[in-house]
């Protein structure tokens, strides 16, 4: 591990290769901010920012008067806790301009490898018994808690899907409360989706005989890659809601809203291992998830139609569930089959008598 | 009940004597020959090739079937594909009264398909008449009754469509009762059909075809294309399928699988299974012995949901096998259409090398056989009623399929470790509980991973009742409300 550590560190990979140099006034920069730079990452210890080929930004002074911000190391969320990648390798994130060889550089993300995905999908596996028999109104409690605490990062929230998306800070607003909303909307289903798609069945025989939709285990979710939190919520909701646990691979190029709310679960009584967030590249992580035999499902929402139909091809190896990519509209009325993707019908026969 | 210490199991099975009392298979009227049914007629293959159908139980060649190939599966899919249109348009309740007829047609000529059944298959007619047909006539009744009741299917989809053409594929085990699993659903939701039935057991399939000419249904609706794997796979991998339905191995289920990877097609797999059956200490012994008989002796234990693993606590083992041992010397084995007859046929010499092959593999992995005193005819296919005792999980016979009517035991000391060793497969098709402690049944049964679990019962179905696997046991369920949906483009 350290030997890849200290491998990666002088190889850091670059997404953005003339990302710019962040520009920092005591707070991150929102959508058409003016703020001046005042300080450059380079200040930022141990991030690795300015390690190897790193594009590099020329210091400046801090202005007498001024308080220089402290940048938030971004991190994966694994197993309720908040790792750096083990394979020690970071990746640029630059907003989304385009202006000048590239938008503006905003943190450095872990570029999560293979073992990084092993290791989730090992405390997502673990989580299941837990989460699994939980009763749905504790989930749809905690779900409901996760709102809370996104509601209470709501400012923190806009600003990074601002950045992400390149939303003006109005239109970010609108994304984080609707996925506040979506949070509240699964919420409410945990406890009544048993109702809606599963129940007794009149068999033509003396015999008690009741269908119970199940959560399938681990699933593997590739998250939308449009639609940095909206869209991640949309897919990441349904899966816990029903009770499975996940992976979550973040938007390659926009993961910070999703490290993010990694650490809004963490503080939302969501245990650890239910929610596993890596940020990196899709296709490297994809394949170990698709291929991995203890996953049991996985959502191809954020794959690129090629890169969808060879990891539905792995995933029947051990015959994963599998959600195919398709149109999405993150504004719609989710419907229920995001959470009848995820369910397993257990049917249960008992004979009557006296 | 009587005393256990009694070495009483090699001979009870004659204690009662039985006259032969055979079915007459006067009212199954076979031609020689039969041909491909597409766009409602029956037809040669394109490049004229034939196969033939044997009854297990005699080697007697039955018919000779036209063997479909790629050109006959093109053929079929662009009928069905122009049937596709007018029979979607139908309004429901007028799809729903052809698919009564049906029903109802089967229920006239229940008999004729019974035996016809047990000769292409080698179950017993006991078995077709009181089990199979009944349920294939009931499974097209259920199902008539939801096509003009589609918007009630799937909560939030008022106005539902079908998919289209339904590529379909089916096993030899249960051959005209999976035929309505799959069609009836299938043609309920709006959609078209071309189904490819075992090679081993095609002609209920093909009279099938001809319930579907007496029930007038309109031609290229269903197509019933007889063929080997290779037009199975044609059929599946065709571009004019929007859906696609297995039932069959695990092996050929995960080459489907990935061969409609970055389709469209929506897939249903129902696949194979390692069923434990688990015999707590407080369990009705009797009862439970009848259980345990007909999760694997049913069928010859040709049963995808069969409890080939008995997980009995180790407390009444020895209870339990004596009493179980007993009950095997009991079970009849021999000619399928008698209907005193427990146990058929093997449908094929194939499948006999297979079933032969892993009793001899557990053998040789060091598990006890045990088989009750059974004359076997001298032609066909007959494999003994087995049992093996000394079973670990690592064991061959513990972990694959077997689909034979061969028993693994093994035993556990708590529910959790029952719960465990339950789960300790691949598999996720069925299971079994036994107990006269509610609480203890609930409880065991949210735990065990599988589809359908029985509960002091056995193999049972309905088709309301859903059905199907969890993990490598397939994907979907088919039976109920929600068999319907996975033909709707929902």
């Amino acid at each position: 591990m350290s030997e890849k550590k200290a491998g990666a560190a002088r190889g850091a990979e670059t997404v953005k290769a003339g990302a710019k140099p962040k520009t920092e006034s005591g707070a991150r920069p929102t959508a058409g901010s003016d703020a001046k730079p005042t300080a450059e990452p380079q200040a930022r210890a141990g991030a690795g920012a300015g390690a190897g080929n790193a594009p590099v930004a020329r210091p400046e002074p801090v202005a007498a008067g001024t308080r220089l911000g402290v940048l938030k190391t971004y991190k994966l969320y694994i197993g309720g806790k908040f790792p750096r990648s083990e394979s020690g390798r970071v990746y640029e994130v630059a907003d989304s301009s385009t202006g000048n060889g590239g938008g503006t550089w905003l943190a450095n993300a872990p570029l999560a490898s293979r073992k990084d995905a092993r290791d989730a999908v090992v405390a997502a596996r673990k989580a299941v018994g837990g989460w699994s028999g939980a009763t749905a109104y504790n989930r749809g409690q905690v779900l409901y808690r996760v709102a809370e605490m996104l509601e209470g990062r709501r400012e923190q929230f806009a600003r990074e899907v601002a950045e992400a998306e390149g939303l003006a800070t109005r239109a970010a607003g609108a994304v984080v409360d609707r996925a506040v909303d979506r949070w509240v909307w699964y919420a409410g289903w945990t406890d009544k989706i048993a109702q809606v798609v599963g129940g007794a069945n009149p068999v033509a025989g003396p015999f008690f005989n009741l269908s119970t939709p199940e959560p399938t285990g681990v699933v593997a979710v590739l998250a939308p890659q449009d639609s940095s939190l909206l869209g991640l919520v949309s897919v990441l909701a349904p899966v816990i809601a029903t009770g499975n646990t996940a992976v979550v691979v973040a938007a390659e190029r926009a993961p910070l809203p999703a490290l993010s709310l990694g650490e809004v679960l963490a503080t939302s009584d969501v245990p650890g291992g239910v929610v596993n967030v890596l940020s990196g590249r899709t296709a490297e992580l994809g394949a170990p998830l698709a291929a991995h035999q203890d996953v049991n499902a996985i959502d191809l929402t954020g794959a690129s139609p090629e890169m969808a139909a060879e990891l539905e091809a792995a995933a029947a190896d051990n015959l994963k569930r599998v959600r195919r990519p398709g149109p999405e509209d993150w504004t719609a009325d989710p419907g229920t089959s995001r959470l009848t993707a995820w369910l397993e019908t257990k049917t249960v026969w008992h004979p009557q008598g006296v | 009940m009587s005393d256990s210490n009694q070495s009483t199991t090699q001979g009870a099975g004659r204690l009662f004597a039985y006259a032969p009392a055979p079915e007459s298979r006067a009212i199954v009227d076979l031609a020689p020959s039969y041909g491909l049914f597409v766009d409602g007629e029956f037809t040669e293959a394109a490049d004229g090739r034939v196969f033939t159908s044997v009854s297990p139980s005699s080697e007697e060649v039955l018919a000779e079937v036209a063997r479909a190939g790629e050109a006959d599966v093109d053929r079929a899919v662009a009928a069905a594909r122009r049937a596709f249109g007018p029979w979607s348009a139908l309004p429901g309740a007028e799809r729903g009264k052809y698919l009564f007829r049906i029903a109802r047609i089967l229920q006239e000529r229940s008999r004729e398909l019974a035996v016809l059944e047990s000769l292409d298959n080698g179950k017993p007619i006991r078995e077709t008449r009181d089990v199979d047909l009944p349920l294939v006539a009931a499974h097209f009744f259920y199902y008539a009754g939801w096509a003009d009741k589609l918007g009630y299917a799937v909560p939030g989809h008022p106005d539902p469509k079908p998919l289209g053409v339904a590529g379909q594929v089916i096993p030899w085990n249960f051959p005209l009762l999976m035929l309505a699993w799959k069609v009836a659903p299938a043609l309920a939701a709006g959609n078209t059909v071309v189904l490819k039935p075992a090679e081993t057991t095609p002609l209920s399939a093909l009279f099938f075809a001809d319930v579907c000419r007496q029930a007038g249904l309109p031609r290229g609706v269903v197509n019933i294309l007889p063929g080997y794997g290779d037009a199975g796979a044609a059929l599946v991998a065709h571009d004019g399928v929007d859906k696609v339905a297995f039932t069959g191995s695990t092996e050929v289920g995960k080459a489907i699988a990935r061969s409609v990877a970055g389709t469209r097609k929506k897939v249903t797999l129902e696949l194979g299974g390692k069923a434990a059956n688990i015999v707590f200490d407080d369990a009705p012994v009797d009862q439970a012995v009848e259980g345990i008989v007909n999760g694997i002796f049913f069928n010859q234990g040709h049963v995808c949901c069969a409890g080939s693993r008995l997980l009995v606590q180790e407390s009444v083992r020895d209870e339990l096998l004596d009493a179980l041992k007993r009950r095997m010397a009991t079970l009849r084995v021999g000619d399928p259409l008698d209907k005193n007859t427990d146990v058929g046929a093997i449908n094929s010499a194939e499948q006999l090398a297979r079933i032969t092959e892993l009793a001899q593999a557990g053998e040789a992995e060091g598990a006890e056989r045990w088989s009750p005193a059974c004359e076997l005819p001298s032609s066909g296919y007959w494999f003994a009623p087995t049992l093996f005792t000394g079973v670990t999980q690592a064991h061959r016979i513990a972990r694959e399929e077997i689909f034979g009517p061969v028993l693994s035991v093994l035993t556990f000391r708590t529910p959790e470790e029952a719960v465990a060793k339950a789960n300790n497969t691949p598999y996720g098709l069925s299971a079994g509980i036994w107990s006269e402690k509610g609480s203890r049944i609930l409880a065991v049964a949210g735990r065990l991973r599988a589809g359908v679990v029985w509960a002091n019962t056995f193999n049972k179905f309905d088709p309301t009742s859903p059905f199907g696997g969890y993990k490598e046991s397939g994907h979907g369920r088919e039976g109920g409300r929600h068999g319907l949906e996975a033909y709707l483009d929902v």
